[in-house]
């Protein structure tokens, strides 16, 4: 089934954010950002931005009537800086006029003197200074310590992973209506209207039950809108609440980059040991994750990385130390796998240097190190692992051992190119880590001419959560797709709802929509019975007719309605799901935290070009479990542009700030995401589908954040191009592999 | 005004869409339709970097007048594709593609070329190129229909669309823009309207872009004179450039995207002085003197002598560069233009290099060196260029080349790279150069490791 929005998109009638048809007086607003990345303001004069042309009101901390708070795990991070700027981009006031442009050319005029205080962009720095954001957390199982002095083989390094931009192609935006009565209807590009509900609430000083949050659907998100729409929503919604005008404000690419965190760039140190048979015996880590100026999601990004610093290997024995530092950058935040590409990074980055080291392909010590089921987790989860079973279809339908074969060829053959090969499996827990998250409800009516509308707390951003959404109901209805509808996500139909993030949107809201299309089935199914007399075992529902065991009998869906809707039986059922059997101790470390894990293998060829610097992936071919998807077309394209995303991240996706913690690469033409010539030649997917029992919707594993992590891939591959070409040349691990990192290693001597 | 604007809040069409205002992403797409030497053509362009002003007497389309009552062949091949997915990027992607079924220009390239202004950032484009290939096919069983016609045949655009002719025509005769005297000239708008957004929706503007002299493109014996007025795409297009530079093509292809293509002018990547302007790299090496024309009065310059200081040119407000011109390489002489950025297409150079050799049995007779990203403003090298008077190629010469070149430059360390790598990639370059243009010696150029 194609996604439900395919023929709106195309015709570009879809609405999204900037498309909503504006209320007459509705006002502009526009953040005014903080020059500075870190000091302390003196004065603030916002006289001269008054008097232009247009200018309704400028607000500042001073007009926040409840609290000057939006911190989502922590509460560090004000709305509007009160005596103090801690980033570049931390908005100070928020200036109201009758137009955008009026807006904008007043923000110019606001004058703002602030005394500098140091800035930090270094995490290691941050975390020696004791500027962290959390206390820091260690994962351990077995002794790492004692573990080393049987290994055969030791390495240490150090690995560096760079931030990434999330840059969704519609920015950031919001706009708030005034209702009676002290309302405020909020739409906002955010992936977790609840979080905008809360926070506009408490600002306000009023109460949830005031605030409505409408979404209808994002064009991007990424993990970028899940804590980071709340600002700007808040924003609108203070301003029309105060003003009783509706207010909207929709970023400009720079604003976004620059007020907005990204993915977190860490900085790590490892230290992996092998016995004389390659198994890894042992792993120590240390991840110095950079947050940013506030809390935003980072201690669960953080927490994330822990969970996944093993990727997809057993490793009896590690021990795994993160912190969270506090510096003077946009706070980071969710970026599709959420920490764990970081830690993943990390690990391969372990078995690189040691495999360099022994002189062996690492895929060797990947393949022998993979996670079996039955084996522990670091923290404590028995796996029910598919790592070796993608991994060894990977192998037998690809041929790799001819890929590599090939590869080496070609590099006895060529000076002028060099190509390298990489095997990515990857591993990947579903579920909210904190576990109470882990919950959806769905609201299903029927209506009396037999359509069906469906409201959930999932938010669509192209993942098409509400094809598979309308497919749940269409199943179990026994229904055409067509008469079934879902509507905006709202807080006042759905409440209490976890952002649409983790993976998870599709299990969880698809399991709610399961229950209460199945309470509503049951209800009809008695219906049913009663007017055909027939037992209730015996009545079924196929394509919108009743059928008795296999025979057809007259009665039809709408007529079946209708007859409930006469017996005064209801046509509505709000259901509610809890994912069962997670738990999670973080007193101990340990638990079970992840419903399932996400297998999967990527084997990367690319062709360094040794004059120049450039390069071209070649092929990337995937072997992913899927265990039974119920959309292949949709989940092919999540795999196929995760991937990509994933990437982007590894190759020339550079984020660049200057000491100041002035962000450089703030625009499309200095930040470079894939275009349609560098993704790789051929991406091949091969969905591994098994009969495994599992806690999924319909069995059909989440596959949202997964595939991001095969671009990891990638480095490692052009990193085996550039040691082709100078294997004597002293390559550290530092993510992404710009043309300049690749030309500067090609041509780098050896220091010694 | 900007154009997108126009389109968005005056005219209430929202299917086009903002996503960088800065023609990086072309989510605001359009089909621009203009009477050109004659001839209706239609081609792609970003809303976002043109003027109200350039709509002038011409056919603009968005995703709104290419839909009809079911879906085109195009929607229907990313529809079946799987080819959207948060669909923010969909309309332009769907409006470029229409534009290539709609173009008549052979030259420019394959239906995926037409789409490489357009990014996306959910699908990992796999789906997207699928897409594109259905309609390849079917654009390749066009023969001898024009473009339009065979477009709306196939259902790509509406019926409307064949009495467009008919009505551009009409305005031709009838309307003439107005300026004031103090307007500045605005070429094609792709810098301008990115480094100086506000200001520019502001300004007022004339638009040389509307006079058809300064659109052509000729050849005097072996000189070629350009108006001023000529975009990047016209070159591409051209006969007389396609047949004295062979490379054209690729090194077309590593400027801008297509889009941007269609509406930046060679003048303006002149003006702008970009230290690292691929054209002006491009015609340092060829030595093209430019005329500059002011309310009747002529002057003419050489290109080399135009580039000042950082962002300083020889050229008075109110000037206008109506022509260039330059000697076109013989059979025997050789040009090659590399380019080497962040992401290989789309994107701005972190280095870019040009030579221009004169030839005669087998002995550089004269050169023409240059390169951009090394210097405050885009670099002829003289000292290089002379050292390769009445030389034959060589390695030894190479490296003495690269040698001389390292000499002449003064990069500094920016978002597009430090200081030791332009310096290594320049280098790099030169000697890609030697590759490329002597191609039988090319193992020698090998740098030993």
């Amino acid at each position: 089934m194609q996604h439900i929005d395919t023929k709106s998109h195309l015709r570009g009638e879809s609405l999204y954010l900037d498309d909503i048809p504006m209320v007459r007086g509705t006002l502009f607003g526009v953040v005014y950002p903080s020059p500075v990345a870190h000091g302390r303001i003196r004065s603030l004069q916002l006289d001269d931005a008054l008097a232009m042309p247009g200018v309704v009101r400028i607000l500042t901390y001073k007009d926040i009537p409840g609290r000057n708070q939006i911190g989502g795990i922590v509460p560090d991070e004000p709305l509007m800086a009160e005596h103090e700027v801690h980033f570049h981009g931390m908005p100070i006031a928020f200036v109201v006029a009758e137009t955008d442009e009026q807006a904008r050319a007043a923000i110019k005029k606001i004058q703002v003197d602030i005394e500098p205080l140091p800035v930090i962009t270094d995490p290691r720095q941050a975390k020696a200074l004791g500027n962290l954001i959390v206390p820091p957390r260690t994962f351990k199982i077995g002794d790492s310590t004692g573990a080393f002095k049987n290994c055969a083989y030791i390495a240490s390094g150090r690995a560096d992973s760079n931030g990434q931009e999330h840059l969704y192609i519609e920015t950031q935006g919001a706009y708030a209506l005034p209702l009676e009565g002290g309302q405020v209807r909020v739409y906002s590009s955010t992936q977790g209207p609840t979080a905008v509900q809360r926070h506009a609430a408490d600002v306000l000083g009023i109460s949830m039950s005031q605030v409505e949050v409408d979404v209808k659907r994002l064009g991007g998100g990424f993990g970028g809108k899940e804590d980071q729409a709340t600002a700007w929503a808040v924003f609108c919604a203070l301003a029309a609440y105060l003003l009783q005008k509706p207010v909207k404000y929709s970023l400009h690419r720079m604003e976004d980059m620059r007020m907005t965190g990204k993915r977190h760039p860490y900085s790590s140190d490892f230290t992996i040991g092998l016995d004389k048979d390659l198994n890894i015996l042992a792993y120590e880590v240390c991840f110095y994750q950079n947050a940013g100026a506030s809390a935003d999601l980072s201690p669960a990004v953080m927490e994330r990385t822990l969970f996944h610093c093993t990727n997809s290997y057993y490793i009896p024995n590690v021990t795994a130390t993160a912190y969270s530092c506090r510096t003077n950058l946009p706070p980071n935040t969710a970026f599709r796998g959420f920490g764990g590409p970081q830690g993943m990074f990390v690990i391969e980055s372990a078995i690189a240097q040691i495999a360099e080291q022994i002189g062996v392909h690492p895929s060797r010590i990947q393949e022998k190190n993979l996670i079996r089921t039955g084996h522990e987790f670091p923290y404590g989860q028995i796996a029910q692992s598919q790592a070796p079973a993608c991994w060894d279809k990977a192998c037998r339908h690809f041929d790799a051992k001819r890929m590599m074969e090939e590869v080496a060829q070609f590099n006895r053959n060529n000076v002028l190119c060099k190509k390298g090969i990489s095997f990515m499996p990857i591993c990947f827990g579903i579920s909210f880590t904190k576990t109470l998250m882990n919950q959806a409800r769905a609201l299903v009516h029927i209506y009396t001419d037999g359509s069906v509308n469906i409201s959930t707390g999932a938010v669509e951003m192209g993942q098409g959560v509400s094809t598979k959404l309308i497919q749940v109901a269409a199943s179990v209805f026994s229904l055409p797709a067509e008469q079934i509808r879902i509507n905006s996500t709202n807080t006042y139909r759905i409440a209490n709802t976890s952002p649409s993030a983790a993976s998870a949107t599709a299990d969880l809201n698809g399991k709610a929509v399961e229950l209460a299309c199945n309470a509503l089935k049951g209800r009809l199914t008695d219906m049913a019975s009663r007017i055909l007399q027939k037992d209730i075992s015996s009545i079924h529902f196929r394509g919108g007719q009743v059928y008795v065991h296999d025979a057809a009998t007259e009665l039809n869906w709408k007529g079946l309605v209708q007859a409930a809707y006469v017996n005064r039986i209801s046509l509505s059922e709000h259901a509610h799901y809890a994912t069962p059997d997670i738990h999670f101790d973080s007193s101990i470390e340990k638990g079970h935290p992840f419903a399932y894990h996400v297998y999967g293998t990527a084997i990367t060829t690319v062709t360094v070009d040794t004059i120049r610097g450039t390069y071209q992936i070649d092929a990337v071919k995937i072997v992913h479990d899927t265990a039974s998807s119920m959309n292949r077309m949709i989940d092919k394209g999540q795999i196929e542009g995760g991937l990509v995303q994933g990437i982007g991240w590894m190759t020339m996706e550079e984020i660049v700030f200057d000491q100041e913690g002035r962000l450089r690469s703030n625009a499309l033409s200095t930040y470079k995401v894939p275009d349609i010539y560098s993704v790789p030649g051929i991406i091949d997917v091969e969905f591994h589908e098994t009969d495994e029992d599992n806690l999924a919707i319909f069995r059909s594993k989440a596959v949202g954040e997964p595939p991001l992590m095969y671009g990891i891939g990638t480095y490692f591959a052009l990193r085996m191009a550039l040691k082709a070409f100078n294997p004597s040349g002293e390559i550290g691990f530092d993510a992404p592999m710009t043309p300049e990192k690749m030309l500067m290693g090609l041509y780098q001597k050896k220091s010694s | 005004m900007a154009l997108l604007d126009f389109i968005r809040y005056e005219k209430n069409l929202t299917g086009t869409k903002i996503g960088c205002r800065e023609g990086d992403c072309g989510a605001c797409s359009i089909l621009v339709g203009e009477w050109v030497q004659g001839k209706l053509r239609y081609q792609s362009a970003t809303s976002c970097l043109m003027a109200l002003g350039h709509a002038h007497r011409k056919h603009i389309v968005t995703i709104e007048g290419i839909n009809s009552d079911n879906l085109t062949p195009v929607q229907k091949a990313f529809a079946e594709e799987g080819a959207t997915q948060c669909g923010f990027c969909t309309p332009g992607f769907v409006v470029s593609l229409t534009g290539y079924c709609v173009s008549d220009n052979v030259n420019d390239g394959s239906a995926i070329d037409a789409i490489n202004g357009n990014i996306c950032r959910c699908t990992g484009y796999k789906s997207i190129q699928r897409a594109a290939q259905q309609v390849q096919t079917v654009m390749d069983t066009r023969n001898q229909e024009s473009a339009v016609s065979f477009a709306v045949h196939h259902g790509m655009v509406p019926d409307y669309f064949l009495s467009i002719p008919e009505r551009l025509a009409a305005l031709q005769e009838s309307h003439t823009l107005q300026t004031s005297d103090d307007a500045r000239i605005l070429g094609g708008g792709t810098d301008l309207f990115v480094q100086q957004h506000d200001q520019m929706t502001e300004a007022s503007w004339q638009f040389p872009g509307h006079q058809d002299a300064l659109r052509l493109i000729r050849k005097e014996g072996d000189i070629c004179v350009m108006g001023g007025a000529v975009t990047v795409s016209d070159i591409a297009a051209s006969e007389i450039f396609r047949y004295h530079f062979p490379g054209l093509d690729r090194y077309i292809k590593l400027v801008s995207s297509t889009p941007i293509r269609h509406m930046a002018t060679i003048a303006g990547n002149f003006t702008n002085a970009s230290p690292i302007g691929d054209f002006s790299i491009f015609f340092l090496a060829l030595d093209a003197r430019l005329t500059l024309s002011k309310q009747g009065r002529q002057r003419e310059l050489p290109l080399r002598a135009f580039f000042r200081d950082y962002k300083l040119i020889d050229k008075d407000p109110g000037e206008i560069i109506t022509e260039i011109r330059f000697r076109l390489p013989s059979a025997d002489d050789r040009f090659h233009f590399e380019k080497v950025s962040k992401r290989t297409h789309l994107d701005i150079a972190s280095v870019n290099a040009a030579i221009s050799l004169r030839m005669s049995g087998g002995m550089i007779l004269e050169a023409g060196v240059s390169a951009g990203g090394v210097a405050p403003v885009p670099a002829f090298l003289p000292k290089s260029s002379a050292l390769l008077a009445n030389q034959y190629p060589s390695p030894e010469l190479l490296e003495t080349m690269i040698g001389s070149v390292q000499s002449e430059i003064r990069p500094i360390s920016d978002a597009r790279g430090s200081v030791e790598y332009k310096r290594l990639l320049l280098s790099q370059l030169i000697r890609a150069h030697f590759m490329e243009l002597f191609p039988g010696m090319a193992p020698s150029f090998i740098p030993t490791h």
